[in-house]
């Protein structure tokens, strides 16, 4: 299989926040963070640099990325979705509006639409509950929502 | 410092911030510029006031007076009418729903009457950006206290004798935990705050570090000088930028203050304490998977014992509390143990924050004493249940808790008795349903989220669950069997009985008690292939009475996937293969004419 080659700056930027954290393992959480934070995803050969700069086996740092839901190995959209199914939203309807969303954009969970602007995640307890059911796009937040509200917030950023 | 004749009190917490809390204080201090009042007035943005339903709320001190749902266009008006003034905008008071009057104090309002703010009581009081106002309202006078006047055990014996336990879920006695940290010998220990608050639809700890984080840090000093530990580390998830950002600004400035780091109040006594970042993972709240998180790595618990308080963070002795039960030190350090334990009920004493939402009038952040009855809360802080529906259920203690029916609603709430009625105290999530929400999948709800998190180190939990939501499943899809009932409920009692750690031991709650309290419902969904609440899909169909269908087409214009067909003022049908049961006809419907079957 074809492996994408990280470019040079990208690999140096990487060996930087490593370095940074002493290449301690221990310190992998807050390194995968911050790569994260510049690049906006982890794929695979962003987590064999981390794990050869923190001198551990790949498996580890994949097994830290997967456990944890916050990082993902999926770039996300220009304008990541996030919808909280929260109990409070759940019961005010959330999972009609996660519907509508899904039929709009025509993604399910964890997708992103093939031109690249949108992204669908779910997500739990925004701490906006005197809003729900709630909605993020972005850093945005969109409350007391119904379905029929899903397609003008779209347009929007369309 | 500056004096000011007037506070204006903006309610910076999440919710408001999402309803443009931020314009509005722009607003206010752009007005008051603009009159020349800078000097006299002084705009804050506080944490939650609590009242989240009728947010963003404005408070202006002295004379309390608490405006609710401001926009940001509302500013002016408020300082030409009320500041310049002093005529209130009536237009913004909250208005009782019984008398239907205004009530300007907010003590006298339903929400905040029997509410009692001890963990919370700088929350929407101060700036929680600013240390000399959480110092003005008797900030670190308690760790002073301590350092100068009690010795560790002194410490210890006042805890215990206040009888605070832990507000993260479990309940375990506090002072206990510090006892025990504190009779283990290392030359390093450790004092570790829990804010990895996982439960969906709790958001008290969040609150408490966004709108006190100096509390927090305080009771970590004192926890760190009873116990013998010169470190603390805040756990926290990396989904509250708001919080971390807060707690960044109060660990700098009580280290300027020298109330953290060398020689605190000039004693021989050091502590400091650094941040770690969550990435979103229920099981962390555990906390021997919390500390294995903040060591970087996954994070799985191990078998207790080593508790942590032997063996924890670098297999040092550890303390780990919760957030709130951190908050509520400070205050029971300065008023004294004998004043905390008259508030609650016998075993369960002073006070617990929950997070009451669903289908409930008022929706907001609550402090309410131990012993209150569910009833209490709801009808009279809550305001009862939306739209004049009947209540049906309580959720408390999120995926490991279970739900509260009309029975329970006089029992006093505390740990214990949450317990005997197969729920229990959780971290505070209080979630309230209607007749419109299925218990069934309410449990499956829970479990999906349990199935989701569940880190997979041990069977029960990791296989079992999944087993569980299969067979949910295809109840909720009209494919079940009896028998499925009855291996539902011993997967259930075999997972409690055999998981790891406290997340699988408590993962089949929300099953037990939902079958416990609404074995009617189950059976309906197996034998019947009824939903009476009208949330399971698959299980419901949407027809039109052609005798009440006038024909005006509304339902049709609006069907998102066009299943609806008819002539103009005639009868209209709906397609049961196309129809995706989204609901919207039965809301854009005038007449009633579409029902659910």
């Amino acid at each position: 299989m074809a492996r994408v080659k990280l470019s040079e700056s990208k690999a140096k930027k990487i060996k930087e926040i490593c370095a940074a954290y002493g290449n301690k393992a221990g310190e992998a959480i807050n390194v995968l963070h911050q790569v994260q934070g510049e690049f906006g995803y982890l794929p695979a050969e962003v987590q064999e640099l981390i794990a050869l700069e923190l001198n551990v086996p790949v498996a580890t740092i994949y097994g830290i990325v997967t456990f944890y839901s916050f990082f993902t190995m999926i770039p996300k959209g220009e304008h990541p979705i996030s919808i909280c199914m929260g109990t409070a939203c759940y019961v005010r309807g959330a999972e009609k509006v996660l519907d509508e969303f899904k039929r709009q954009l025509g993604i399910g969970i964890g997708e992103t639409t093939a031109d690249g602007k949108f992204s669908l995640n779910c997500l739990r307890c925004v701490g906006a509950c005197g809003l729900a059911p709630v909605a993020m796009i972005g850093e945005k937040v969109y409350g007391r929502l119904t379905p029929d509200m899903v397609k003008d917030i779209l347009n929007e950023y369309k | 410092m500056a004096k000011y004749k007037m506070h204006v009190l903006v309610c910076g917490g999440t919710g408001c911030t999402a309803s443009h809390s931020h314009e509005i204080t722009d607003n206010l201090k752009a007005v008051l510029r603009d009159k020349g009042l800078e000097e006299d007035i002084q705009v804050i943005l506080t944490g939650c006031f609590g009242f989240c339903e009728k947010g963003p709320i404005v408070k202006i001190m002295p004379d309390n007076t608490f405006y609710t749902e401001v926009k940001p266009e509302d500013a002016k008006e408020i300082v030409e009418e009320h500041i310049i003034k002093g005529r209130k905008v009536t237009r913004l008071l909250y208005t009782d729903p019984e008398k239907k009057e205004h009530v300007s104090d907010s003590k006298h309002m339903g929400f905040y009457k029997k509410q009692l703010r001890i963990a919370l009581r700088n929350c929407g009081f101060i700036d929680p950006e600013n240390i000399e106002e959480y110092i003005a309202n008797d900030g670190y006078a308690a760790v002073a206290k301590c350092l100068t006047e009690y010795t560790p055990a002194q410490v210890i014996d006042e805890i215990k004798l206040s009888g605070l336990r832990g507000r993260g879920g479990g309940g375990f006695p506090t002072g206990m935990k510090w006892e025990i940290a504190s009779k283990n010998h290392a030359d390093q220990k450790y004092v570790v705050c829990n804010a990895d608050e996982g439960d969906p639809g709790a958001f008290m700890d969040r609150s408490i570090l966004e709108g006190d984080p100096h509390s927090v840090i305080e009771a970590m000093t004192i926890n760190g000088y009873a116990i013998g530990a010169t470190k603390g580390l805040i756990y926290i998830r990396a989904e509250y930028p708001l919080a971390i950002h807060r707690l960044q600004i109060a660990i700098k400035q009580a280290r300027e203050y020298g109330l953290l780091g060398k020689n605190i109040f000039g004693t021989d006594f050091d502590f400091d304490i650094e941040l770690r970042y969550g990435a979103g993972a229920f099981v962390c709240g555990e906390e021997t998977a919390l500390i294995h998180s903040m060591e970087g790595k996954r994070g799985e618990p191990t078998f207790k014992p080593p508790f942590p308080a032997q063996s924890g963070y670098l297999q040092k002795p550890t303390n780990v509390n919760n957030v709130e039960t951190y908050a509520n030190v400070p205050i029971i350090i300065l008023k004294g143990a004998n004043w905390f334990n008259k508030i609650g009920t016998e075993k369960s004493k002073g006070t617990k924050v929950f997070a009451l939402a669903g289908q409930i009038n008022n929706v907001g952040l609550i402090e309410v004493p131990m012993g209150i009855t569910l009833r209490e809360i709801i009808y009279e802080i809550g305001g009862g249940i939306k739209n004049g529906r009947q209540f049906k259920a309580v959720q408390t203690g999120g995926p490991s808790g279970g739900c509260l029916t009309e029975k329970h609603l006089d029992t006093p709430i505390d740990y214990d008795n949450l317990i005997a009625a197969g729920s229990m105290m959780g971290s505070g999530g209080m979630v309230v349903m209607d007749e419109t929400s299925c218990m069934v999948a309410i449990a499956k709800f829970y479990l999906e989220f349990t199935c989701e998190e569940s880190c997979g180190k041990c069977s029960p939990c990791r296989i079992g669950n999944k087993r569980m939501l299969e067979i949910l499943e295809r109840i909720t899809k009209g494919q079940g069997c009896m028998e499925d009932l009855e291996n539902l409920k011993n997967l259930a009692t075999v997972i409690k009985d055999t998981a790891l750690c406290g997340l699988g031991q408590t993962s089949p709650n929300p099953v037990l008690s939902t079958m416990n309290n609404f074995w009617d419902e189950y059976v309906e969904h197996v034998k019947d292939k009824k939903c009476r609440a009208g949330a399971c899909k698959s299980l419901m169909q949407y027809v039109i009475d052609p005798n009440l269908c006038v024909g005006c087409t509304s339902c049709a214009r609006n069907c998102p996937v066009n299943a609806i067909q008819g002539e103009k003022k005639t009868p209209h049908v709906i397609n049961a293969e196309i129809c995706i049961k989204c609901g919207t006809c039965i809301e854009k419907c005038k007449f009633n004419a579409i029902s659910i079957k």
